[in-house]
């Protein structure tokens, strides 16, 4: 039964009411307590959790994060990386560094180990994006993981937009977006049952340009690539792509230098890199804010395969 | 300060909703190129003469291919003065699971109106919900004014009509405009066609809301989520006693010094210390996530409730509540279910169903069961004790999910009620 209804006088607008008050947070406070909170309730509720990282900016501020959340304690549980085997170097020394600075256990699942003995089949456009899904649902199943944090951000995409920030996935690993729990207040649900899993994103309402104003914030150290600097690159369908071991340019693709950065870390041969002459965080902020392009729509091609890439890849079990 | 406020859109397609959501990405420059130029080629590719804004929102393979919304969407848009988050939630009638999902979390709530048609059973629907769960700000956006020559009697009729219906639901903090999405009149900036409304235009309510509840107005709730001690795990050997209760302030402020009682074991200590990883803090407040050091070492688990000593919820093992139902499989009395209510969890069964809410007239009719989307009264009978109160108090601590013990599935939202002085004798309450 509910109270008698208040009689209400008919305000015309809300700003009259001066109903203000002084405890608001700021927006990267209200963000980051809404992930520390993440963090600790699927933690305390299950029992093998798993974080991956792989050294790309979200999986470094979602540590970051994952580590206030159990301060002075360390973080509780270890970090996984499916490994492409086309990772830039300066972002595996980086994962390798940060993984000690913390004393955390690094698990390392190797898209070449499946390559090499036959259990995946190198992709004809070389990308090996889509091919971490096995690797990644193996590394889980001998993990014994109910738990996996992942970095995703709804503002990423439009089938992110859609996904829980605690998402079942069945024994197979598979997303069903029609049939999602209904996520209410800040009380989430992780049951599932044996063979099942939980998808955590404790970054789920962060933006890109929130993700910087942090990563300025908190002075959280990144991989080099991600600040303005000299590399040799190609264009090729509009993105300018390393020239490295696994992205040769083809005939008629000029190798040239820019000074450039990269928006997103992935796989090299499909991660693009972006004109840019912003060499620290303050002018990376400044140009993310200034920028017509999306993240994704300006550096990954294997986003662009279908309206739908990112749906199909997820119902699958891709992060 | 730049500060984060949560927003939810109701109303029917038809209303314009997504046109809306649509006019403030693209006012507040949140549409990307890339994205426009996808909208715009799938538009040409489905012979549309213009960019169809609702398919930035509908992100799912099905949702495309039958041309409706399904599921809360959620957008990000800011300003320079905030940060929004927008939980745009489909209008079909028999979505109110959707809009109880999106008004759960919502500091506003915005529901359209179309002039043309006014306060419809949607309308009223929606308002009831946005006054079931406590949305603090309503603001009701009459639409598509530009059809009506931009005319002040209809809008003034439609007004009152509001003001009778949200006057009567309890709705204190509402806010009527009148708008056209389509051309943007009172959208970011007030309209000069609207000459006769001196309000402000939506954007400027939605930059100067306050964000949550005042928090000081509230006694201290705080779920303790998590109990940090480190011992060898410390990440410096100098924290090894460090003991400390991890947890959201779910309302109210806590200080150093603040006198306090854990539930349910009624056992009382002083707060002496408040941290943020390695900073420590003057005070705290909902819903910044914390942790408590304590004068005495007592026993505390994940679950336990830190509450004001002066102002504590009292414990009972019996519950009155409204449920909005989310599952296909229907309630009936007698069911075994998991209630989790802040960072506990404890099994219950359901006791006794009162009556089935009748969103039209507002008014409880007696019930068998409740299916999909109904909402309803029962009574909950915990298998033990649990610090409650009631949800128009604090919205934190009075909200909780049932959950399937067997299955895993999330059954129902629910609302502490007080309880009802009368007993079970009065099944036609009002809302």
């Amino acid at each position: 039964m509910r109270d008698p209804p208040v009689t209400t006088t008919e305000t015309v607008h809300s700003l009259d009411a001066g109903s203000t008050h002084r405890y608001e947070l700021d927006q990267l406070d209200a963000l980051e307590s809404e992930s520390i909170h993440i963090f600790r309730e699927v933690t305390a509720e299950l029992e093998r959790p798993v974080l991956l990282f792989s050294g790309g900016k979200d999986s470094v501020v979602m540590l970051h994060l994952a580590s206030k959340a159990f301060f002075p304690g360390k973080v509780p549980f270890p970090v996984l990386h499916v490994d492409t085997g086309h990772n830039f170097p300066e972002v595996l020394d980086f994962r390798d560094r940060t993984v000690e600075r913390l004393g955390l256990k690094l698990i390392v699942a190797k898209v070449q180990d499946y390559i090499d003995d036959g259990r995946l089949f190198e992709r004809a456009d070389g990308t090996r994006n889509p091919l971490q899904t096995q690797p990644l649902l193996d590394a889980i199943t001998a993990g014994r993981f109910d738990a996996v944090y992942g970095g995703g951000r709804r503002d990423e995409e439009k089938a992110r937009a859609k996904e829980r920030i605690v998402s079942l996935r069945d024994e197979f690993g598979q997303w069903d977006p029609r049939n999602q729990r209904p996520e209410l207040w800040d009380l989430y649900n992780a049951r599932h049952r044996p063979g099942e899993h939980v998808r955590v994103f404790p970054l789920s309402n962060w933006t890109e340009l929130e993700i910087w104003r942090y990563i300025a914030r908190e002075q959280i150290e990144l991989p080099s690539l991600y600040y303005a600097h000299h590399r040799k690159v190609f264009l090729r369908d509009g993105m300018w792509l390393a020239d490295g071991p696994v992205s040769r340019p083809r005939e008629g693709e000029e190798v040239v230098d820019k000074l450039v950065r990269y928006r997103t870390v992935g796989d090299m041969s499909c991660t693009g890199a972006v004109e840019s002459d912003a060499t620290d965080v303050e002018r990376v902020i400044t140009e993310v804010a200034a920028t017509t392009l999306t993240e994704r729509g300006a550096t990954r091609a294997d986003d662009r395969l279908s309206e739908a890439a990112m749906e199909d890849r997820k119902k699958e079990g891709y992060f | 300060m730049s500060t984060l406020l949560r927003l939810a859109t109701a109303g029917s397609v038809d209303d314009g909703k997504s046109t809306l959501v649509g006019r403030l990405l693209y006012d507040t420059k949140s549409i990307l190129a890339d994205q426009l130029d996808a909208v715009e080629r799938v538009s040409r590719e489905r012979g549309m003469t213009g960019a169809d804004l609702a398919l930035l929102t509908d992100g799912l393979r099905a949702e495309r291919e039958q041309g409706i919304t399904i599921d809360v969407a959620y957008r990000y848009f800011a300003t320079p003065a905030r940060s929004f988050i927008l939980a745009d939630c489909p209008g079909h009638v028999q979505y109110t699971r959707n809009t109880v999902t999106g008004s759960s979390t919502a500091d506003v709530i915005v529901l359209l109106v179309d002039v043309r048609h006014g306060v419809l059973e949607q309308t009223r629907r929606h308002l009831a919900v946005a006054s079931l769960l406590r949305v603090p700000h309503v603001i009701i956006a009459v639409n598509k004014i530009d059809l009506v020559d931009y005319a002040e009697d209809t809008f003034r009729t439609i007004e009152a009509d509001i003001r009778q219906l949200t006057n009567g639901l309890g709705l204190t903090d509402v806010t009527v405009i009148p708008v056209s999405a389509l051309v943007g009149d009172n959208i970011a900036e007030r309209s000069e066609r609207t000459g006769w409304y001196d309000g402000p235009a939506l954007l400027e309510i939605l930059e100067e809301l306050p964000t949550g509840e005042d928090p000081t107005r509230q006694p201290l709730r705080f779920p303790v989520q998590y109990v940090i001690r480190p011992q060898s795990g410390a990440v410096d050997q100098k924290y090894r006693e460090y003991r400390g209760y991890a947890g959201r302030v779910a309302a109210g402020v806590v200080r150093p010094g603040d006198e306090i009682v854990v539930l349910p074991s009624g056992r009382r200590s002083r707060v002496v210390g408040i941290d943020l990883a390695d900073q420590e803090l003057e005070e705290a407040f909902a819903p910044q996530s914390v942790t408590l050091r304590l004068a005495d070492d007592i026993d505390i688990a994940r679950g336990d409730l830190i509450a004001s000593a002066n102002d504590a919820p009292s414990l009972t093992k019996d519950v009155d509540a409204l449920v909005c139902w989310l599952a296909e499989r229907p309630l009936v009395e007698g069911s075994r279910v998991l209630v989790k209510n802040g960072a506990r969890t404890v099994q219950a069964v359901v006791r006794s169903l009162h009556s089935k809410l009748d969103l039209d007239t507002l008014v409880g009719q007696p019930a068998e069961h409740l299916e999909l989307n109904d909402i309803g009264r029962v009574r909950l009978h915990l298998a033990s004790e649990l610090p409650t109160e009631a949800y128009t108090r604090t919205r934190n601590t009075g909200a909780f999910l049932l959950v399937d013990g067997q299955q895993g599935g999330t059954l129902a939202a629910g609302m502490i009620v007080s309880p009802d002085p009368e007993g079970e004798r009065s099944p036609d309450w009002v809302i």
